[in-house]
């Protein structure tokens, strides 16, 4: 039987942002080069005998042609569908009897690459990697049958809610940027992309240059530097990244919707957001928390579920992208109510713009931000997974022992000050349902 | 060439992974599992993990949806959302508040067999973590201005999950056209009209009946020793009283099915066609012998993603589908499910679909699986096993999972000793036995029922 979560905790903990973990005393993090070159940050443990590694490559599916959105997601999906003298099922056959866990995806601004082996098998894990890197077939029948699945998935999503209110979403705030366009492509432009579309992302992105790696498990560090080697040292030295240009968002104010007859409304919201760079994020990450960030307490959970019971998610998160940073949120109510719950957010939003968290609000969600930290320190591919992110997010390699005491600084003047600025300007919200004399139509302020 | 050079290398593989695998799993289970029984009747089950300084804590209760007054359905699910209203010693939130405070996690979950409760956090809290769940075991308190919001909750859940989702919807058909007498066929979030009836005194009603220590297992992992929890749970739980006695959980059992069943769920909003099947099969609980290991791996080797029967067969070989698959669901109290699935391409009709599903499930029913296949798969799930050593969560579930379904903690640590003992014969035997089509039922997606007729 299948469990029923009661998800009460965000969707938004998933992102960039949330990455904001945890400290974890015990860590310690060496620095690895190896003889080639390649940095990796590796967390030491012995207890279990596994390897997990995460890796990033910079340029995800901002690097598609521009007639071409979804050549990175297909390139994710085909890079074990065979490598070198490996086709497709010699290659998935070689992972399954070595036990070896390898997986791909492309995000926006980076593609990543996961791989989990057992202690044992890390010699058969890093050949079948470097193969997957270094090597990929893009066979004919291979792209065919994952081209048939992308195409599978883009005919669902035309009448799924969320998909549409998220694609309206990005295609209209960032209409002639790499960002508005859909990561795994479009039924017009999947069929067009070809194995020279996916060659030539795969020779200007997996490089060396933009390269970063995090791994944890039972591994000391001269072996990790052979393996690092042996994984990524034949890889080009450069990158041909095309330039992605700062964008700022359009839409704000806008309302738009679209009529599809389901019976739940599904509302997708965001703003300009803060970079992660700026100063200013940690104290916008806290006022975030406390607007819709991941406990039962955030002012969107209280007013919109838990006092009219208008929904059962609410959430709101940073996305600091490289070259936008945003604020996003999203919800799921009855359709002659969406009207109301949109009016209920953007209600808190401006409440919490102009007068900011409460002293007891401020101080409860660092005393959650800081405790919380120590729990994503708990699986080998988490603790891979924060230091990657630490990585890509430049922040240093002591920064799990500052972070809380960057939250610990933050005042009640910042996270008002931080609040305004973040909540002041405005939101585009793009929403999905049945039409009701009650639901917003069209575009309107 | 090439092609023979492979087989030298797997058959190399073949012979010493499992020795391989054997060694990592003996070490990675070093620590040992504790379990005991307070006076109260609680269970308890504790699990070291001393790598960070981080508890799970986990309240199981052997109470799901299965177990439901005729009528009530979705009660089980909707007391799970109302046992985070408060209690006389601890008012609206005040637990959460804490578990927030402290930057713990938390959240529940609800099943056909079980409801669960838990929190993740710093060690040093576990304690008072322990004051507040052993308070809301007994002490719940609710009124009508908690439960009306949150009786609309929970309809909006069903919305999400389920009224907005037609791959969700024929789910809940399949299930129900299964099972004709078990109430595994109802959905563990109730069927709608019985949910917008859901009333707090039946929530009540429900959780005095169940909710007792001697109805519940205690599950703890991460960084602690069995001494201190054993210590804490005495003082803390073992002050609740039991309040109820609760009898052997004796659902009504299916008959033995004798007509394959096929049923469609039409809806405007399905672009994409979809096919599943479910076979009514033995759980844990209830297998004869080791039968459901053997089950496991059968899945494994139908439902492997890119290299199962199903996918090479169905996707690779004959083009017909863009996805198939395969599962079993091993943890069960009563009679459960072995599902498979597949995604035709667009120019192919369910009805053909079913037929080449046909042709994947009478080959391995007549045949058998090869060894190479049997290896492979045992391979899989054992380093499943190790992997799932990495995250005290997935073994807190596990455990909890087991001892709530009619398993136990020892047939979880021999798991994967019992899964290496698999021969080929006992999983040609689980598919001839099993797999015979008039014990499922057939559950196709369509856009309109016509089209669909028309193309078959």
């Amino acid at each position: 039987m299948i469990a029923l979560h009661a998800m009460r905790l965000c969707i938004g903990l998933l992102t960039a942002a949330a990455l904001f973990g945890a400290p974890a005393q015990a860590t310690t993090i060496e620095r690895v080069v190896s003889p080639g070159g390649i940095e990796a940050w590796l967390v030491r443990e012995p207890a279990v005998p596994l390897i997990a590694m995460q890796f990033a490559f910079r340029g995800g599916a901002n690097q598609d042609p521009e007639s071409k959105p979804g050549v990175a997601h297909l390139v994710a999906a085909m890079l074990d569908e065979g490598a070198g003298d490996l086709d497709a099922k010699a290659f998935q056959e070689q992972l399954d009897r070595n036990a070896v866990e390898l997986g791909f995806r492309s995000q926006r601004d980076d593609f990543y690459g996961s791989l989990r082996m057992l202690r044992e098998r890390k010699k058969e894990g890093i050949g079948l990697l470097r193969l997957a890197l270094t090597a990929p077939r893009f066979d004919a029948d291979a792209i065919e049958r994952t081209r048939a699945q992308a195409l599978s998935g883009l005919r669902r999503e035309t009448t799924n809610p969320n998909d549409i209110a998220s694609r309206l979403w990005w295609k209209t705030a960032f209409p002639a940027h790499p960002y508005g366009r859909p990561l795994n492509g479009t039924l017009e432009s999947v069929p067009l992309i070809g194995a020279d579309d996916m060659r030539d992302y795969a020779r200007r992105v997996f490089t060396r240059e933009h390269l970063k790696v995090a791994v944890v498990g039972d591994v000391d560090a001269e072996t990790l530097k052979s393996m690092l080697d042996q994984a990524f040292g034949a890889l080009p030295a450069k990158s041909e990244l095309a330039t992605v240009p700062i964008v700022k968002l359009e839409g704000v104010g806008q309302r738009l919707f679209v009529d599809l007859d389901v019976p739940q409304a599904v509302l997708s919201f965001g703003g300009a957001g803060i970079a992660r760079k700026d100063k200013d994020f940690i104290p916008a990450f806290i006022v975030n928390h406390i607007l819709g960030g991941g406990s039962f307490s955030s002012r969107l959970y209280r007013e919109v579920r838990e006092k009219r019971g208008l929904a059962y998610s609410v959430y709101s998160y940073l996305l600091p992208l490289e070259r936008a940073a945003l604020f996003m949120g999203g919800t799921a109510t009855r359709a002659d109510r969406v009207k109301e719950t949109l009016g209920l957010i953007e209600a808190e939003i401006r409440r919490l713009a102009a007068e900011g968290p409460t002293k007891e609000e401020l101080t409860k969600a660092k005393s959650y931000l800081k405790g919380s930290y120590a729990l994503n320190f708990d699986t080998s591919t988490k603790i891979a997974g924060l230091l990657l992110q630490i990585q890509l997010d430049d922040l240093g390699i002591d920064y799990i022992n500052k972070r809380n005491g960057l939250i610990d600084a933050v005042t009640l003047d910042d996270v008002r000050r931080v609040a305004k600025r973040l909540l002041d300007g405005g939101i585009f919200a793009t929403m999905v349902g049945r039409s009701t004399d009650s639901g917003p139509k069209g575009q309107g302020g | 060439m090439t092609n023979r050079l492979h087989r030298v290398i797997a058959a190399f593989a073949l012979g010493c992974l499992p020795a391989i695998a054997a060694i990592a799993v003996a070490q990675a289970v070093a620590s040992p599992v504790s379990q005991f029984t307070l006076t109260n009747g609680l269970e308890v089950v504790v699990i070291p993990d001393h790598r960070a300084p981080v508890v799970t804590h986990m309240m199981w209760y052997k109470v799901g949806a299965a177990d439901e007054p005729a009528g009530k359905s979705g009660i089980a699910h909707f007391l799970e959302h109302l046992m985070f209203k408060g209690t006389k010693k601890n008012p609206a939130g005040r637990f959460s508040k804490f578990v927030g405070t402290i930057g713990g996690h938390e959240n529940a979950f609800t099943s056909s067999d079980y409801t669960g409760y838990f929190q993740r956090v710093a060690k040093e809290n576990l304690k008072a973590l322990m004051e507040f769940e052993a308070d809301r075991m007994t002490g719940l308190v609710l009124t009508d201005d908690v439960v009306k919001p949150e009786l609309n909750v929970i309809l909006e859940e069903h919305n999400q999950r389920v009224a907005n989702n037609p791959g969700a919807r024929l789910g809940e058909q399949v299930q129900a056209a299964l099972y004709l007498n078990h109430p595994y066929g109802k959905p563990v979030i109730g069927w709608r009209h019985e949910i917008e009836q859901l009333t707090r005194d039946d929530a009540l009603a429900f959780y005095k009946r169940f909710y007792s220590p001697n109805n519940a297992i205690l599950v703890v992992a991460g960084d602690v020793t069995a001494e201190e929890v054993k210590k804490f749970a005495t003082d803390i739980y073992g002050k609740v009283e039991r309040r109820a006695e609760i009898g052997p959980r004796r659902r009504p059992q299916e008959p033995q099915p004798n007509a394959m069943r096929q049923v469609t769920l039409a809806d405007p909003q399905v672009r994409q066609p979809s096919l599943n099947r479910s076979y009514l099969v033995p759980s844990i609980a209830t297998a004869k012998k080791d039968e459901s290991v053997a089950l496991d791996v059968l899945a494994q080797i139908l439902g492997a993603a890119s290299t199962g029967r199903m996918y090479r067969t169905l996707v690779a070989e004959k083009s017909v589908a863009v996805n198939a698959g395969a599962w079993y669901q091993g943890s069960a109290l009563d009679m459960t499910r072995f599902g498979v699935y597949a995604t035709p391409r667009p120019d192919v009709s369910l009805t053909a679909l079913d037929s080449a599903i046909d042709g994947v499930i009478d080959d391995v029913v007549a045949k058998g699986v090869t060894a190479d296949e049997l290896e492979r798969a045992k391979t899989r799930l054992i380093s499943d096993f190790v992997f799932a050593q990495d995250s005290q969560t997935t073994l807190a579930r596990w455990y909890g999972v087991a001892l709530t379904t009619g398993s136990s903690v020892d047939r979880v640590l021999t798991w994967s000793d019992r899964i290496r003992a698999v021969t080929l014969e006992e999983v040609h035997a689980a598919a001839r036995q099993w797999l015979d089509k008039r014990r499922s039922v057939t559950g196709y997606l369509v856009k309109d029922l016509v089209r669909e007729d028309k193309r078959s």
